[in-house]
């Protein structure tokens, strides 16, 4: 498989990452305020021990708590056109990629790793909030394309946790073609009789939302995940009517039948055990 | 009475200079045939050179312009034997998405569009060309019907976006979206989009993941609005124009991102200007690239549409 060669060249990463925070220091809960350590949050997935809060999570930490005993292999991502648009805002696009690449040490809004989950083989996509908002251009949809080659070519489910703002703006409507190209790439594993499964975390809303993000076999989401197309704040002003209790949340997501369920991070990995091991019938034992 | 934009302001002063004379003319007997033909020429002039360089966001308020040819003109001109078909089975019927089935130069096709309407009432009643889920399930269900029976389907596309409300996103707008542009892009029919006026991201890409996408002269396809990609990265709606710009959302400027098939020429002064004109252009448009793809099965016009969008992109230079 040429693809595979010429992209997906293994890069196997440390398990525990880098520990820049200091075992110290104090974090807030943005839902109830309370303080915790950080020590206590690395314990606890980042859910808040007072109130339950689902805090939002790095790369790094997704896929630590994803996969067996922590161990995965990353795989380096399809290069994509660097600023097709020769887009500048207040700022050149190239000068924000570069400043978001150096911040979170990510080559765009999408890391794929694959390893096992409850011991069947895996591959995992996660989205990256806390690059340019998560925001869909050219690198995230060939990011989806490429799991989804990835999860054909080993016989292997493939998990998406999405986290995105939408659209990247800066790509224009290169942006909005990556729409219909994640549409493909979640046909694709499809057709081989795979599971696609999705978790969606917060926040996840625009045109990733409405395209691959909820066309999963299984749809899953954190508690209190803001999730949804259209931004809170535009329905406010296009409909003038006060946004009812709980709107665009996971649980109100649920209620209206468009996920399958809400689970608590701690019991993410379990519950996607279980399900591959239910859906796998089809499938290959893992190696 | 045309309805001019400001930066027609010239062309309408002289316009309305002629009408002047010509009226003038007519009650008094003047001849006055040899000042018309002069100012004539001058409007003529004056449009051609204004619409010969439109900006990004001239182009903008073309697309928009309220006498622009609507989805359905290009139904009632460009099909015969047209049976609408409602509702998306579940909830209701969206009239912001019309379909149905008919005959496109004989042959029987699906078609479908979004329709903003023409004056008051009917905008209100379209909902302004934005759709609700059930106007995107409507549109996959037929996209499917299309699949069953063999036809084509024709897709005029003219939206500002999906409506942005608190029942549609209780009804799973994204969830209606994504299932019909993979309804779009699983059809073992050719599948034909043209852009008539405003591609509004994610509402518009629904119609619009087709085998070819056609998109006219002046209208405008981008991930989001002008104003509302000004308000959110320069924080100021009046950036409109910058933004406009920055987008890279005209005609020319996708097809050499190689994002759209082909440019229909609109009539000069704009698609308004000559409705019928505009409509039959898009027609040989569609016709033209609808004829190679007649000649390929389902496995190879899904094969060939996927590896058009996989290929998207990824040598984009501009
Ligand atoms: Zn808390």
């Amino acid at each position: 498989m040429s693809w595979l060669t010429e992209y997906v060249r293994p890069k196997i990463r440390t398990l525990l990452g880098r520990r820049e925070v200091p075992e110290n220091l104090w974090i807030q809960c943005p839902a109830c305020q309370q303080m915790m350590f950080h020590a206590e949050l690395e314990k606890s997935r980042k859910i808040c021990t007072h109130c339950g809060h689902h805090m939002r999570a790095s790369v790094p930490e997704r896929l630590k708590w994803t996969f067996d005993e922590g161990a995965f292999t990353r795989i380096e991502l399809p290069k994509v056109p660097a600023d097709p648009l020769k887009f500048r805002d207040t700022k050149r696009y190239t000068d924000r990629l570069k400043e978001h690449r150096d911040k979170s040490h990510l080559d765009d809004a999408i890391a794929v790793a694959h390893g096992t989950i409850g011991g069947h083989r895996a591959v995992v996509a996660v989205m990256a909030f806390e690059f340019i908002g998560g925001s869909m251009g050219a690198a995230v949809g060939e990011g989806i394309v490429a799991a989804a080659k990835l999860a054909v070519l080993q016989d292997a489910p493939l998990i998406v946790f999405t986290a995105s703002g939408g659209a990247r703006m800066q790509e224009g409507a290169i942006s909005l073609m990556q729409m219909p190209r994640t549409v493909i790439a979640t046909r694709l594993v499809k057709e081989k009789g795979l599971p696609y499964i999705v978790v969606l975390t917060d926040p996840t809303t625009g045109g990733v939302t409405a395209s691959f993000t909820m066309l999963g076999d299984i749809q899953i989401a954190e508690p209190g995940a803001e999730i949804g197309f259209a931004g809170a704040r535009v329905i406010e002003q296009t409909v003038r009517e006060k946004l009812p209790e709980g709107f665009q949340r996971s649980e109100y997501l649920l209620a209206h039948g468009i996920l399958d369920m809400v689970t608590k991070r701690d019991e993410l990995p379990a519950t996607l055990a279980r399900l591959i091991s239910l859906l796998r019938i089809r499938m290959k034992e893992a190696a | 009475m045309r309805h001019f934009l400001d930066f027609e302001k010239p062309i309408a002063e002289l316009e309305s200079k002629i009408e002047e004379l010509r009226k003038m003319s007519e009650a008094d007997g003047i001849n006055i045939a040899e000042e018309v033909g002069k100012l004539t020429e001058k409007a003529d002039r004056q449009l051609r050179a204004t619409y010969a360089k439109l900006t990004p966001w001239q182009k903008t308020q073309v697309a928009r312009h309220p006498d622009r040819p609507k989805a359905k003109l290009y139904v009632a001109n460009l099909i015969t034997d047209f049976t609408p078909l409602a509702g998306d089975r579940a909830f209701a019927d969206d009239a912001a998405v019309i379909g149905g089935l008919g005959r496109f130069r004989g042959r029987s096709v699906v078609v479908l569009g979004t329709e903003k309407g023409t004056d008051t009432e009917t905008r209100v009643a379209h909902n302004f060309g934005m759709a609700r889920p059930e106007g995107y399930r409507k549109a996959r269900r037929l996209i499917e019907l299309a699949g069953r029976f063999g036809l084509p389907v024709l897709t005029f596309v003219d939206t500002s976006g999906a409506f942005p409300g608190i029942e549609a996103e209780a009804r799973g707008q994204a969830e209606a979206i994504a299932r019909s542009i993979e309804a779009c892009l699983e059809a073992p029919v050719p599948v034909i989009a043209t852009i008539i006026g405003e591609g509004g991201s994610g509402g518009a890409i629904a119609l619009a993941a087709g085998d070819a996408v056609l998109m006219l002269e002046h209208a405008i396809y981008s991930v989001i609005s002008p104003e509302g990609c000004a308000a959110i990265l320069w924080k100021d709606a009046a950036q409109a124009p910058v933004a406009a710009e920055a987008l890279k959302l005209t005609a020319e400027d996708l097809k050499r991102l190689k994002l759209i098939d082909a440019v229909i020429a609109e009539p000069l002064g704009g698609a308004h200007r000559e409705p019928d004109a505009a409509v039959a252009a898009v027609g040989d448009a569609v016709a033209a690239a609808l004829a190679p793809l007649l000649a390929l099965d389902g496995a190879t016009l899904r094969m060939k549409r996927r590896e058009k969008f996989l290929e998207m992109g990824r040598d984009a230079l501009i």
